[in-house]
């Protein structure tokens, strides 16, 4: 083990804090307060959740394993419902999307022997899933938005003519889709040429041979492709019918 | 028995009364012109008869049905709707000409979609032509052949000659003229241009949300 974080290490970096606050203040960025409730705050979520992390993995009890990953789904799902502006049902949509993309990712890692289902590796590889799905799920929500909104005209129209809900949204949800997968693919191409991604990077940070860690990288980019485009299909398909009423009429949800 | 029949429709947004206490009865194969002061409520009107907006009160049938009574999907596909600068859809004039198809199923009619575009003035090479290619009034032409592509039996027109210039006016004018006499469709047109509104058979005035003349035959 490389690693060499120690409690004084700790709070000389915290003076690389200082020089964003200095920036902000010299700058008159009025960013000062939520810069430190961020520090603040991911210090203490931090040192909770790795207390917490250490007692699980102790304990290594399905039960509790698992009720641990429906909490990171259901926080994953709150956050996505956040940027749904007004879409009907948003929340149930998320935690549908969120867990079906989670389990069908970690089922296929655990089908396969790349996991197996430990808290040590369960929860890490459950809040990669959820986070990604959460994210893309997100932009998919605003996307769906700002695109029936912009699109009011020729989904009337396509409404006009007769088409079905399904037919009149298809553009506007095939968008959605690529959206919010959009980033993972991105950061797939990218992936070695622009940065070192955070798994590989705490493996090789930890001391384990690059060539070792890229396999685990290269599962994590499966994974991530898996989980963001099942996250965007569900979450576009179950919430378009959102911006419709009962007499199929599209009615744009108010924020 | 009315084909369209309207009985004290009124519509509500928030605080603003749109509409209010609308009777209107609208015959099978009649052609009727709406007209009035922007704002008064014409569109919402016509809106309210394509299913695209719900009434807030009143009773609107259609063949003597309440119009709730029917799938809105089925019945927008009876009662079509156009509009002013419409959006054409995809990249060609196919991609809108199939439309009606596509959402039904069906296999597409080139053969229909030649001879309708051939009777607009256009040729049969300008299927595939992009629609970023065509001017406002064939842009317009192609969306008025899209709605009649499958026939409706009632075609509602929100001011679809406004802004095209004297020429393609009388053409779309003409176009219509064959839809109601020739293909025996309901027309239930908006218009503020005054040579419409002076050619019309049943002129009804729609202003404050109300009718002013023309409602009752």
């Amino acid at each position: 083990m490389n690693l060499a974080v120690n409690n004084q290490s700790l709070m000389l970096a915290l003076g690389l804090v200082v020089i964003a606050l200095i920036i902000g203040w010299k700058e008159k960025l009025g960013i000062d307060r939520d810069m430190i409730i961020g520090v603040v705050r991911a210090i203490v979520q931090l040192f909770i959740v790795g207390y917490l992390l250490k007692y699980v993995f102790k304990v290594d009890n399905v039960w509790l394993t698992s009720t641990l990953i429906l909490i990171i789904i259901f926080n994953a799902s709150y956050n996505a419902k956040q940027r749904s502006n007004g879409i009907p049902h948003a929340l149930p949509i998320s935690i549908g999307a969120i867990l079906a993309s989670t389990a069908v990712t970690l089922g296929v890692l655990m089908w396969s022997g790349a996991i197996k289902f430990i808290p040590s590796q369960m929860i890490p590889i459950s809040g990669m899933i959820a986070s990604n799905s959460m994210v893309a799920i997100g932009l998919c929500y605003r996307n769906l938005n700002s695109q029936f909104r912009l699109e009011r005209q020729a989904v009337t129209e396509k409404l006009a003519l007769g088409a079905d809900l399904k037919d009149a949204s298809r553009d506007i949800v095939r968008d959605s889709i690529k959206t919010g997968m959009q980033p993972t693919i991105d950061s797939a191409k990218t992936m070695g040429i622009v940065s070192l991604p955070g798994m590989m990077s705490g493996l090789i940070f930890a001391g384990v041979d690059p060539v070792h860690a890229i396999k685990y990288q290269i599962m994590v980019v499966f994974m991530l492709m898996s989980a963001t485009s099942i996250g965007s299909v569900l979450a576009c398909y179950l919430a378009y019918r959102g911006f419709y009423n009962k007499r199929k009429q599209l009615v744009i949800p108010s924020n | 028995m009315s084909l369209i029949s309207l009985k004290g429709v009124s519509y509500r947004s928030g605080d603003e009364q749109i509409l209010n206490g609308i009777d209107l009865d609208i015959e099978a194969q009649e052609w009727v012109t709406i007209a009035g002061p922007s704002g008064g409520g014409k569109s919402t009107l016509v809106r309210i008869i394509a299913s695209l907006l719900s009434k807030t009160a009143g009773k609107l049938t259609f063949d003597g049905q309440p119009i709730e009574s029917y799938d809105p999907i089925a019945y927008r596909r009876r009662v079509s709707y156009s509009v002013q600068q419409p959006t054409l859809f995809g990249q060609t004039v196919r991609d809108n000409l199939s439309f009606p198809y596509q959402i039904r199923q069906l296999p597409f009619d080139q053969q229909r979609a030649i001879d309708a575009l051939e009777y607009v003035g256009l040729a049969a090479s300008d299927l595939d032509k992009p629609v970023i290619d065509l001017s406002g009034g064939q842009r317009q032409r192609v969306a008025l052949l899209r709605n009649v592509m499958i026939y409706p039996e009632v075609l509602i027109l929100d001011e679809v000659t406004a802004g095209l210039d004297a020429e393609n006016k009388s053409f779309v004018w003409q176009m219509i003229r064959h839809f109601n006499q020739e293909d025996k469709l309901t027309i239930i047109a908006i218009t503020h241009d005054q040579s419409e509104i002076d050619d019309a058979q049943r002129l009804v005035m729609v202003e404050n949300g109300r009718i002013v003349a023309g409602g009752a035959q």
